[in-house]
């Protein structure tokens, strides 16, 4: 179990992260959202104690994490960055025995991973040889290479085509059945959709949503209507129970205060002329980051 | 095995197998090679670069001009010109002679020259003539007013003049002299060391927070570790790259033995005085030295976003040392002044000017050990001060770096459980 309790974190008068209270179970892989400045980067650093927190308790199964547990942990910040002049393989050594490997361990393992990432070719390459998401592989590697207990990816995905990005995806899925505990940020809400159970958003350094991602969803209460149909639907912003219309080209989405609401507009539409569409759906989470957040803000 | 030295060894064989350092260790190889050969080199160049000058004997001193030139042991050859100037200015354009002496006898039978070359830049040549022709005036002039030769040389015997330290402990004029040089020699390398190692511990926690691989780092080691192995690491290649150069160059010494060792060139360089206290001290100062001044430019590194702005970061430091290495000089010649007494209490003085001291005047221990008491001092403490720096300066990425940011970093790293 990793937790926080009432961790806040003050930069001279400036509130980096409030009364932050979390428990993420092991084995899981929890997400922490949040826009820019939002306190993300700041919670990882207290996590891992390269800041101390003002006030409150992080603690990984019941202990203080550090340095004599970081063989334990894996990181990818957020500044991405290796040694520009040194080899791939050589610069991983370094880093795999800063985690407390041995060099016969590291080599072993550098060979499965890139033949995973399929970039086998790397091995003697100076970094800078290499291209943004290329280098970003090589980290990713870096952090996961001494099969740590619990991983902190710092934005991930950022930077990464999509190819890219589910080859690294799948290997954050194959991490958790292996049994590690993976805590990611991210800002793009369909890779916390598709990845985590649980998650946290972060706004100006506060929990504004914090839980289980199904229980979220299902107490937002809201609904999403996808609706393709062959009229302006532009009436449907007066019919009660309606929040918002979004029109696009080829469907259109009215979210709704309730379930309920979706009959009342189903008969509405039934009235007006042909539908080719019309699907009740769960919010996204993107709906339920730009509310929570966009009522922050106002 | 511990990180500390993971990181030392790092460190120390990247940078031993770096371009920069093969490059520095072969150029200075050269260089000493070629300092220590040097006689050598020149006997080669000038072996067949004799002057040949052409005497226009008016008088009748030619003989003893030649008897004299000999010797005087000059790479000249003198050469009797029975002809006009003009037939002599005629041998030098067809490069018959280099130069030529028109040797007179003036009125009081004494005897003078003109001297006449196509340039008068070449200095040796010219002097040579001179001092003999003076030699030969003054024997003129002495036969003329009845000194006999033995009187003449007993004249110019230098006279005895022995300095003699009354101080117990003092430096006998031997070893002082043997002192002057081996301290000179040694502050230009403390003073070199210092600005080029510690340049290059800067330089290399500059270069990983700007290449953005420190935050991985921190997170794997703890920044106390991680900025003393780099101190250290970079501290072990120095002295590799002085023991290859010390070696190397002792060798270079040994192969030229026989021409250099008595009055040879490099006569200066001969230590056999040197107390072996003092070669201790030099050792404990360089290494103080270096371990203030690298945790000091450890701490400065860790405070630039990007290598570029390391050097002017790190100027006022750099000042720091420049100003101890000229009051040293300063104090080559009067190791007693007051203000060289007190600078070298002064932990960013004390290695190189404590060390003057301790070389040129025999000061009681306990001055020595206070200064060096002091200078521990104040490596412990920017020690811990350049750790909480490290610790916060690492995860700053400003626009522009100043050393005012010091404050921000040690801000940052505060601990607050």
């Amino acid at each position: 179990m990793l937790e926080f309790q009432h961790v806040s974190k003050q930069f001279g008068a400036f509130t980096a992260v409030e009364e932050l209270n979390l428990s993420i179970p092991e084995n899981e892989i929890f997400g922490l959202l949040g826009g820019n400045g939002a306190g993300k980067t700041t919670t990882f650093r207290m996590l891992l104690r390269l800041i101390d927190q003002t006030k409150g308790t992080i603690s990984w199964k019941g202990e203080r994490i550090s340095y004599d547990s970081s063989h334990l942990i894996g990181y990818l910040p957020e500044e991405r960055g290796l040694y520009p002049k040194m080899k791939v393989k050589e610069q991983l050594i370094y880093l795999g025995k800063l985690r407390g490997m041995k060099k016969s361990e590291v080599e072993k393992e550098i060979t499965s991973w890139l033949e995973r990432f399929k970039v086998p070719e790397y091995l003697d390459k100076k970094v800078e040889e290499l291209s943004k998401g290329n280098q970003q592989k090589i980290q990713f590697i870096a952090s996961v290479i001494h099969k740590p207990e619990l991983l902190i990816l710092d934005e991930p995905f950022s930077g990464l085509d999509p190819v890219n990005v589910e080859v690294l995806k799948e290997a954050v899925l194959d991490l958790k059945k292996a049994g590690t505990t993976i805590l990611f940020s991210s800002h793009r809400m369909e890779h916390v959709e598709e990845l985590c159970e649980h998650l946290c958003i972060l706004h100006k350094g506060k929990a504004v949503v914090s839980g289980n991602l199904k229980e979220i969803k299902r107490s937002y209460g809201k609904k999403n209507i996808r609706i393709d149909a062959d009229f302006d639907l532009s009436f449907l912003k007066n019919v009660e129970g309606v929040l918002r219309l979004k029109q696009g080209v080829n469907h259109s989405v009215v979210q709704i205060e309730n379930e309920q609401a979706s009959q009342t507009i189903l008969e509405e539409l039934a009235r007006k002329g042909f539908v080719r569409k019309f699907e009740l759906e769960e919010p996204s989470l993107n709906d339920i980051f730009i509310e929570k957040v966009g009522a922050a803000y106002e | 095995m511990n990180k500390f030295f993971i990181v030392l060894f790092q460190t120390y064989l990247n940078r031993l197998k770096s371009k920069a350092f093969i490059i520095t260790t072969v150029m200075t190889l050269l260089l000493i090679f070629l300092i220590t050969n040097i006689s050598t080199i020149i006997n080669t160049f000038d072996s067949s670069e004799s002057d040949r000058v052409g005497v226009i004997d008016t008088g009748t001193f030619y003989s003893s001009l030649e008897k004299q030139i000999n010797m005087m042991d000059a790479e000249i050859v003198l050469e009797k010109f029975d002809g006009t100037e003009e037939e002599a200015e005629k041998a030098i354009e067809q490069g018959e002679l280099d130069s030529y002496l028109i040797l007179e006898e003036n009125e009081a039978e004494e005897p003078s020259g003109v001297y006449k070359a196509e340039t008068v830049a070449e200095q040796v040549t010219p002097q040579v003539l001179e001092t003999a022709l003076q030699q030969m005036k003054n024997t003129v002039a002495a036969e003329k007013a009845g000194v006999t030769q033995e009187q003449l040389n007993q004249i110019d015997q230098p006279v005895q003049f022995e300095k003699v330290a009354l101080e117990k402990g003092a430096k006998t004029e031997d070893e002082l002299n043997q002192a002057r040089v081996f301290v000179y020699v040694l502050l230009f390398v403390i003073y070199f060391s210092v600005i080029f190692y510690g340049n290059m511990v800067a330089v290399e926690v500059a270069t990983e927070k700007s290449s953005r691989v420190m935050e991985i780092l921190i997170s794997s080691v703890s920044p106390v570790k991680q900025m003393f192995g780099k101190i250290l690491g970079i501290a072990l290649l120095g002295l590799t790259q002085y023991a290859i150069i010390i070696a190397s160059g002792y060798l270079f010494m040994q192969m030229q033995e026989d021409s250099l060792s008595e009055t040879g060139f490099l006569s200066f360089l001969d230590f056999s005085n040197i107390s072996a206290s003092l070669i201790v001290y030099a050792i404990v100062f360089f290494m103080l030295g270096y371990l203030l001044y690298a945790t000091i430019l450890a701490m400065v590194g860790s405070l630039v976003s990007r290598a570029e702005e390391v050097q002017q970061m790190i100027m006022p430091v750099q000042l720091l040392i420049i100003i101890a290495f000229f009051i040293a000089m300063f104090g080559l010649s009067t190791p007693s002044a007051t203000f060289v007494t007190i600078s070298s209490y002064i932990p960013f003085f004390s290695p190189v000017v404590m060390f003057l001291r301790v070389g040129m005047l025999s000061i009681p221990f306990w001055e020595v050990a206070l200064s060096l008491t002091l200078l521990v001092g104040a490596i412990v403490l920017f020690g811990i001060m350049g750790a909480k720096v490290y610790r916060g300066g690492v995860l700053m990425y400003g626009k522009s770096s100043s050393l005012k940011d010091i404050g921000k970093a040690l801000k940052l790293s505060k601990r607050e459980q």
